[in-house]
């Protein structure tokens, strides 16, 4: 299973890079990152997915995040019950012909058309990435023209969780 | 009202107010304003002009290692600041905390690749533990304080200011922010929880063959006292890392020395037979693991580590804490119980035992030996002295042979392992240790790394010992051309220069030993004189460091110096 993290981190010009740059420096693999404003003014939230199966690994990634000065704080929420989301535009090629057919695969997926050409359609499908891959696939032999995913977004169910690390340790001097 | 201060006035402002002494530091255009002001506060804070950007932040560096204090450069933008980075990266692979303020081109021109810029805080962005852009004056002053609270607390490191030149420029009224650091993503940890305690007081109280591994952590926390209690009351025996020397005096019957690729080969064992590694505030880098598959197998482990992200990440272990150590050693020690090693410590001995009968200093050789140098600095000194050693193999020789009885007197760049490290830092340390002579110990390669701070030394008067370790070759990359590229020596010989004929030059004392029994008496003339005197050391070309570890391979699993009873010496 890939590992899903949200992280909290400052709105400040940057931090995306210092973030991503993490991930290449310690030579984590991201699957898809996804960011926008939270409800805290000054503070985004991020979605991050990596293809790290291993545990340690995994604790590694999420340490390595939290130790930036900039990030707030880190919840692994991969094996939590969360809400996942990802919406994917798909420009599919659709003349009169297959025009009727496409918009029966988009129903089935309770997706919309949002953009009609003379030869092409967008679809917007939203849901689990699963869903949108399995998409994609019945489109598929209609001709894909562009894909364009947001990557995964995710929140988990229920009450608010509490912030999880180091906030309730009190700072020490690294003097000596 | 309060005073209006330009940016400029501002850096050197908050500089002093964070109790900044000394600033090492290079002018040139896009920080010309901030030396401008330096005038008006040049009776308050010191500053030395380097010969180059390297320099600055090595002697910050150096600095910061000798006193705990926050070590600061300036240098100005573009190849001023890219100077810098081998420095940074240098006090950022060994926790050092430094804090280094660059100029930038003006706010307007960033971007458009205007004369001398460079994204600073994009090159360092992995190579700082932070690092800030200052587009605003009214953040500059904020901005210099948590820059030196991040560089201070928690794990030390480097932080790096960029300040564009019109931020310098302009002017507010100033008034000093008071209010508390707000960072709301920085969480220095502090103490472990009751169920950490007891889960390191479980294994620690039952292991019958336990090893401290004391790294650079024990001295950053302060925790030397703590780590003494440990072993002595829980009967343990401890092992350093190389920058964990000073932790427990050398001279400590628990005190088995270094570890790992040129360490002790007794810990070595040790580790690799023990039931239990209590490892604090060290990161199991590579250098001392060795091969991690057949490391320490038969042991669980204790990690006492103020960074997180260092715990599971090279090693597993048992029980991982996350909290400055001093503290969590205060809360474990008071439960811990005196348990009966003598089995444990006589297997120790009997390792001891075979190491010292293959001991260097056992043996006759016609030429000068680097060990021997190096021992006769340690007598010279009463090993007293405050040490800096470059990288090489006078670097593992001297952690072999001068043994530190006292923390904070070793200064040595560990995990970068930066030639040239060595006399900027020990010009750096000149200017806080005052009650300790300080000694260099430096290779021929390496001196001539950042040879041009001999002349910062004699202007400053730097009151230093450089003893050049010249043994011709660039002598730890021979010693790995002989043992793994059968003896091909190439580009490895190295030229030198006449060391004494250029001490004269940079207008210090210079002489040159090539007899041990004239070694005592240089150093009587080197300790006489007050400023910087350079010693050249004339050693055997060939001398190896031993026990080694090969990169990689097992770390019970060294290369032994020849066993006398049995072989003749290697060396020719
Ligand atoms: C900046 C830098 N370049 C290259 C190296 C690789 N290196 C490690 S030790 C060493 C030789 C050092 O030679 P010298 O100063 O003569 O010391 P010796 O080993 O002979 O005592 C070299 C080249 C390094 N550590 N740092
Ligand atoms: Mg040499």
């Amino acid at each position: 299973m890939k590992q899903t993290l949200i992280a909290l981190v400052e709105d400040k010009p940057g931090v995306l890079n210092r973030v991503a740059s993490l991930f290449r420096r310690r030579n984590f693999n991201i699957e898809s990152l996804a960011v926008g404003h939270s409800e805290v003014p000054g503070v985004s939230r991020m979605t991050i997915v990596t293809d790290e199966e291993e545990m340690l690994r995994r604790n590694i990634i999420k340490a390595n995040l939290f130790k930036m000065v900039n990030v707030i704080d880190v919840q692994d929420v991969t094996e939590q019950s969360c809400v996942l989301r990802e919406t994917a535009l798909i420009k599919v090629e659709a003349d009169s012909v297959t025009r009727g057919q496409v918009m029966d695969v988009v129903e089935m997926y309770r997706g919309r058309i949002v953009d009609v050409g003379t030869k092409t359609l967008i679809v917007e499908v939203t849901g689990e990435p699963e869903k949108i891959e399995s998409a994609i696939n019945v489109l598929t032999p209609f001709t894909i023209l562009e894909i364009m995913r947001t990557g995964k977004i995710a929140m988990t169910r229920g009450e608010v969780m509490p912030r999880t690390n180091g906030t309730t340790k009190a700072p020490s001097n690294g003097k000596h | 009202m309060a005073e209006m201060k330009t940016g400029a006035e501002i850096v050197w402002e908050c500089l002093l107010r964070e109790g900044v002494e000394v600033v090492f530091g290079y002018p040139g255009g896009a920080i010309l304003p901030t030396y401008d002001a330096l005038s008006k506060y040049n009776d308050k804070i010191k500053h030395v002009l380097v010969r180059h950007e390297q320099g600055a932040t090595h002697m910050a560096d150096g600095y910061a290692r000798a006193s705990g204090k926050v070590g600061v450069a300036m240098a100005t933008s573009g190849p001023g600041a890219t100077n810098m980075v081998t420095g940074i990266a240098t006090a950022m692979m060994d926790s050092s905390p430094i804090v280094c303020i660059t100029g930038q081109v003006t706010t307007g021109a960033i971007g458009g690749d205007a004369f001398q810029e460079t994204d600073m805080t994009g090159v360092t962005l992995p190579i700082t533990k932070h690092n800030y852009l200052v587009t605003h004056i009214d953040d500059l002053a904020q901005t210099i304080r948590e820059a030196f609270y991040i560089a201070r607390t928690g794990r030390p490191g480097p932080v790096l200011i960029d300040i564009p030149k019109d931020v310098q420029n302009a002017s507010i009224e100033f008034v000093y922010p008071t209010d508390p650091i707000d960072l709301p993503g920085y969480h220095p940890p502090a103490k472990a929880t009751d169920e950490e305690v007891a889960a390191a007081l479980e294994l620690i109280n039952k292991a019958e063959r336990p090893v401290i591994l004391a790294g650079h952590g024990v001295l950053i926390s302060g925790a030397m006292k703590e780590l003494r209690e440990l072993a002595e009351k829980g009967n343990i025996p401890v092992t350093t890392t190389l920058l964990g020397i000073g932790a427990l005096p050398a001279s400590h019957p628990m005190n088995m020395g270094m570890m790992g690729m040129h360490g002790g080969s007794w810990p070595n064992h040790a580790i690799q037979e023990a039931d239990l590694l209590i490892a604090c505030g060290m990161r199991f880098d590579d250098r001392v693991t060795g091969n991690l598959k057949t490391y320490s197998p038969k042991s669980k482990k204790i990690h006492i580590e103020i960074d997180a992200s260092e715990i599971n990440k090279n090693v597993k272990v048992d029980v991982g804490i996350h909290a400055d150590l001093g503290t969590v050693l205060r809360q474990i020690n008071p439960s811990v119980q005196r348990v009966d090693r003598s089995a444990w410590f006589g297997k120790i001995k009997d390792w001891e035992e075979d190491s010292n009968e293959r001991d260097i200093l056992q043996f006759e050789s016609p030429t000068l030996l680097a060990a021997q140098a190096i021992r006769k600095i340690w007598e010279g000194t009463n090993g007293a002295a405050f040490v800096v050693t470059d990288v090489g193999q006078h670097q593992m020789l001297e952690c072999q042979y001068y043994s530190h009885d006292d923390p904070y007197t070793l200064s040595t760049s560990g995990g970068a392992g930066t030639m040239g490290f060595s006399l900027p830092a020990a010009i750096g340390a000149s200017f806080h240790v005052k009650d300790r002579e300080i000694w260099v110990i430096v290779g021929d390669g390496c001196i001539q790394m950042t040879i041009m701070e001999l002349a910062t030394a004699v202007q400053e008067n730097a009151n230093i010992n450089i003893c050049i370790i010249n043994n011709g070759y660039l002598g730890m990359v021979r010693q790995w051309q002989q043992m793994f590229y059968e003896s091909r020596y190439v580009e490895t010989p190295i030229y030198s220069p006449d060391y004494v004929k250029l001490a004269e030059a940079y207008r210090l004392p210079g002489y040159r030993v090539e007899k041990i029994e004239d070694i005592l008496p240089t150093m009587r003339k080197a300790q006489e004189h007050n400023g910087p005197v350079l010693i050249e050391f004339v050693v055997e070309q060939f001398d190896n460091v031993y026990p080694m570890v090969p990169a990689g391979a097992d770390l019970h699993d060294m290369i032994r110096r020849p066993h006398p009873r049995f072989e003749n010496m290697d060396i020719v």
